[in-house]
């Protein structure tokens, strides 16, 4: 059992000890300092507790055989045919992980009437890919399509599977990790890869403004999901290497206990995530009826406006217009945050943006952390003299 | 019919924050229901009131944790269950939902499995298919409506990005409900009186079927979180300081240079 041993005699100062957790999973009772349930293993109080106190006890895993799972695989997300673009980033990244270690790049293609469409992935430089093409594909149910995406796993044995984490690739992605008892780690936003092929995932943690280095040391395949307009997609190119292989899900497989009775289209809508120029409103917004200035500001620059979760969470602003781990991942040419202060939340979901404008009044916001131009100032009075400014052109 | 519903003890605030050093800064202890649950909590409630059901909360955490089951108590669940043991803790997403698994199977029968979209401390949406795959049932993930709730399945509309989808689910499934699929109620001061004493079932590892320690906590966890540190910090950026006139007119002129105005 892995876990935080706790020395007692090594601990003088029991409320000090208490207090190095920053998840309260330290405690003490029957007149001994225990760490409890709450535990998430970030070793604070390994590193600053004092010598000897609290010491990390590692299990002996048993070690797999890494060189029997070989070459990084993405998971082409699409509907009915129509590919989503995050499947091109993350063939984008996958060309670079699988360049370091010698790997080849697989896709794999599920869905009704896809071969056709499946030979155009390999103009962005997938070795193999995979399709599995079959009528009772056509609608995505997770029974089916997790039979389809075990099948390739068994036969392929890919070291990685990267996965757009949109709707339907939630809802796989850990299904399948669950079925080969393996790792997954949600909402990447770096990856690298180690020479034994560990797969390095970056993503922040905690819910706090804190990055995470995450590894799946002893298991295969390992798994990743990563959002929408994070990596960058590949040139396409105008000769191919690759090949197209039709693989087949056994028939009794192919039973699903759910039923789609009705698909309806919904009515196109604005969505932040297609911006050239987003203003955001953050927490220092004070009245709801002020976001009137931040809509008028969008309005000048021809931009959309978005919000952040705390504005969400008064009723404010459409969810739909969330910028952050819990809404929307953008990357506009322009973006002007306007009084947000910036958690990791939010910045995750912005950060790649070109140019990041943030106005905000607290010197030391996190905001300034990512900002290419930080604007030390108040909202209500830095906006009205910019649109006053603007108006009068 | 019976109704699990996972759901967790987060952080009141999402704001932990880091020193200069990269040191984790302790800030309020204040804790609370994940906000997505309580969507999932309501929609159980609301068969429970449409068709008679009997309505089981379960969660996994520290002793502490109680208190999101004793608030489910007061919006008017029946049973409640904390899974709780040192052997649980550094869980990642696939011993998070094993433990869970082990502890839906103590319940009871349950028809329907019924869980959030997501927490607002980890964010990641996962535990519930993971769950599903464990317990052998369907799942169907993003689910905005219920339509109907028929003898032996359940009629559904799922939000996906471009389309809405009805969809028709045998029992037993597993569901993760939007925010917004119904209003969620407020805890109730007299079930809160009526449910004080009412006992939280406690279960830990010896409770469970499979009580192989290596499926649980740190050592069932694939995943293992090497480092953490502060995010980057972009250095090549300006600073502008002035009254709010100066950095309005600042900002018009870089706007214009950038040619967004």
């Amino acid at each position: 059992m892995a876990g935080i041993i706790v020395n007692q005699s090594k601990i003088t100062d029991i409320d000090g000890a208490i207090k190095l957790c920053p998840f309260n999973a330290i405690e003490y009772t029957n007149g001994e300092v225990q760490v409890n349930a709450a535990c998430k293993l970030c070793m604070i109080c390994v590193k600053k507790g004092p010598e000897g106190a609290f010491i990390f006890q590692e299990d002996k895993a048993e070690e797999i055989d890494k060189s029997l799972w070989n070459g990084v695989a993405v998971y082409v997300d699409h509907l009915d045919g129509d590919i989503h673009p995050v499947t091109l980033e993350l063939i984008g990244k996958a060309k670079e992980l699988a360049a370091k270690i010698n790997h080849p790049v697989y896709a794999v293609f599920i869905g009704s009437n896809v071969t056709e469409k499946a030979n155009d992935l390999l103009y962005y430089g997938v070795d193999e890919v995979f399709v599995y093409d079959n009528s009772a594909l056509k609608d995505f149910k997770i029974e089916p399509y997790t039979a389809a995406f075990e099948d390739f796993i068994n036969k392929v044995k890919p070291s990685t599977i990267l996965v757009g984490a949109t709707t339907l690739g939630r809802s796989l992605a850990p299904r399948v990790a669950a079925r080969f008892k393996t790792g997954l780690t949600a909402d990447c936003t770096i990856l690298d890869v180690k020479e034994n092929t560990d797969l390095v995932q970056i993503r922040p943690a905690f819910g706090g403004n804190i990055m995470a280095q995450i590894i799946t040391p002893n298991h295969r395949p390992q798994f990743a999901t990563v959002r929408y307009k994070i990596f960058n997609a590949p040139e396409k190119s105008e000769t191919t290497n690759g090949k197209v292989t039709v693989g087949t899900v056994p028939q009794d497989k192919l039973a699903s206990a759910i039923d789609v009775l009705k698909i309806r289209q919904k009515e196109a809508e604005e969505n932040i995530s297609d911006a050239e120029v987003i203003v955001v409103a953050g927490r220092g917004i004070k009245k709801e009826k002020d976001l009137e200035m931040v809509n008028e500001l969008a309005k000048a620059l021809g931009g959309q406006v978005a919000c952040t979760r705390p504005l969400i969470e008064a009723g404010w602003g459409d969810p739909k217009k969330q910028i952050g781990l819990s809404g929307r991942t953008v990357r506009p040419k322009l973006i002007i945050t306007c009084a947000v202060s910036g958690s990791v939340q939010f910045k995750a979901g912005m950060s790649n943006s070109d140019v990041i404008i943030a106005i905000d009044e607290d010197p030391k916001a996190a905001i300034f952390d990512v900002a290419h131009y930080g604007i030390v100032g108040d909202i209500y009075q830095v906006i009205p003299s910019l649109l006053e400014k603007i108006k009068s052109m | 019919m019976e109704i699990v519903v996972c759901i967790k003890q987060v952080p009141g605030t999402t704001e932990v924050k880091v020193d200069e050093k990269g040191n984790l800064i302790r800030d309020g202890i204040d804790s609370k229901m994940n906000p997505y649950d309580l969507y999932a909590v309501e929609t159980a409630l609301k068969i429970k009131e449409d068709k008679g059901a009997k309505v089981n909360v379960i969660t996994m955490g520290p002793p502490q944790s109680e208190a999101v089951l004793r608030e489910a108590f007061m919006m008017g669940v029946d049973d409640a269950y904390l899974l709780t043991d040192r052997k649980f803790a550094g869980a990642d997403v696939l011993a998070t939902s094993y433990a869970l698994y082990q502890g839906v199977l103590k319940t009871g029968n349950p028809q329907l499995i019924i869980c959030g979209k997501q927490t607002t401390d980890g964010d990641t949406a996962q535990v519930g298919p993971e769950m599903a795959e464990y317990l052998g049932i369907p799942h169907v993930a993003n689910v905005k409506k219920i339509h109907e709730i028929k003898e032996s399945s359940i009629v559904l509309e799922m939000d996906m990005p471009t389309t809405l989808e009805t969809v028709e689910v045998q029992f037993p499934c597993l569901i993760t409900v939007e925010k917004g699929i119904f209003q969620p109620r407020l805890p109730s001061y007299k079930r809160k009186k009526l449910t004080a004493k009412k006992e939280v079932v406690k279960f830990s590892l010896k409770d469970f079927v499979d009580q192989d320690e290596k499926q649980y906590g740190s050592s069932g966890s694939p995943t293992q979180v090497e480092r953490i540190f502060p995010p980057d910090v972009n250095t090549d950026k300006e600073i502008w300081e002035g009254t709010g006139e100066e950095l309005g007119d600042r900002l018009f002129k870089k706007l214009v240079d950038l040619k967004f105005v």
